[in-house]
């Protein structure tokens, strides 16, 4: 059936027999490409589950090392990995997991001499990073490559999930946020807190999401931002549209070429800012 | 009465509070409003010029006043506005 092993067959049962998967739903997956853009919070379960439906070909970019206090959230990783690269860590938690997955390595921190030769072997981008300039670094290649950005933001107890892709008459992440935060109102994520489960949340729609572009079905979030607040326990919907002044993705666009974050942002970006109170406005 | 959701990088402004019962006919108005109960709301949500801070977007109803008539945007009776920041976390 399609070249599928018996083995095959039986651990993809549950899709093989939904409608909209099916046995050639099942191979779109399996010759899939997704790049996921760190392997902490939002990338354990977009990696897992990505990597459970069998995704064929997940690339990691993480340059990290496991901490315990990442272990409150981030499921890729176990206590006994503590100290060891994330990104080892997570492929052997994915080909645990699912044998069939290829997990290609990027051990790097993406900046805009790698990025582009990085993205290109793959059809879609999940973007779990925790930083502005990251974001922003990934939001312009994406759009300058062509592919889809899976997105996804935490913080505390609230999180976003949309799905960008300009190539496709759809916004990016610069239509809604042209402009970043100045310095001193970008924190990091480090400060403030999330509750571990949310990542679980917000990744695990992403994961959803790359599913349905892989296989070509449903109603993707492009032209939608999901918030989800887990206190009130709310789901909102806001629509995004593409803005045609958008400065990488509009009509004239003046960003034609890939920025780096220190001089994207005037300084370097934080590790760990001094206070919470830096926390207070935009979370990262 | 307008209901303002406020995201949580604001509810600190806000006393922890994530919706805020308000009187508005515009969305400059139920911004005052907020701040008029809780002093600061409107500064971070406003640049030095009164208008919307880029690295915010203001919706009401789900659509971005952007589209609509910017801070002039008619609020009414149970519509929602919502006030919602770029968030960079994912870790």
């Amino acid at each position: 059936m399609l070249g599928f092993t018996n083995d095959q067959i039986y651990r993809y049962s549950r899709h093989i027999i939904l409608p909209d998967v099916g046995g050639a739903g099942q191979k779109k997956l399996l010759r899939a490409k997704v790049l996921l853009v760190g392997a902490g919070g939002l990338g354990s379960p977009s990696a897992m589950y990505l990597a459970a439906a069998g995704v064929g070909t997940l690339g990691i970019v993480e340059f990290d090392r496991v901490d315990l206090s990442n272990l409150q959230r981030q499921l890729l990783h176990r206590t006994q990995d503590v100290g060891r690269l994330k990104i080892d860590s997570a492929q052997d938690t994915l080909n645990a997991l699912n044998p069939d997955v290829k997990v290609v390595k990027h051990q790097v921190v993406l900046d805009s001499t790698n990025i582009m030769e990085i993205i290109k072997d793959y059809d879609i981008v999940v973007n779990g990073t925790d930083n502005f300039p990251t974001r922003y670094l990934v939001n312009d290649a994406c759009v300058f490559a062509g592919k889809p950005l899976v997105d996804g933001s935490i913080f505390m107890f609230e999180g976003q999930a949309t799905v960008y892709d300009a190539a496709h008459g759809g916004p990016c992440y610069r239509c809604l946020f042209p402009t970043p935060p100045p310095p001193g109102e970008v924190p990091s994520c480090q400060e403030a807190g999330v509750l571990g489960v949310l990542p679980g949340i917000i990744g695990s729609i992403q994961a959803i999401e790359t599913i349905k572009l892989i296989l070509g079905k449903g109603d993707s979030l492009k032209g939608r931002l999901l918030l989800f607040d887990a206190l009130a326990m709310e789901f909102r919907e806001m629509r995004v549209e593409k803005d045609p002044h958008c400065p990488v993705c509009g009509e004239d666009p003046t960003i034609t070429e890939l920025i780096d974050y220190e001089q994207f942002c005037g300084v370097a970006f934080p590790e760990k800012p001094a206070t919470a109170q830096d926390a207070e406005m935009v979370p990262a | 009465m307008a209901t303002i959701f406020v995201p949580t990088p604001l509810r600190k402004v806000t006393g922890g509070e994530g919706k805020i019962r308000i009187r508005a006919a515009t969305v400059q108005q139920a911004i005052d409003s907020a701040n008029a109960v809780y002093p600061g709301f409107r500064e971070r949500v406003l640049d030095g010029d009164g208008e919307i801070k880029r690295f915010i977007n203001v919706f009401v109803n789900g659509v971005d006043v952007r589209k609509l008539q910017g801070r002039a945007t008619p609020v009414r009776e149970n519509d929602e506005v919502a006030v919602i920041p770029a968030m960079a976390g994912g870790n």
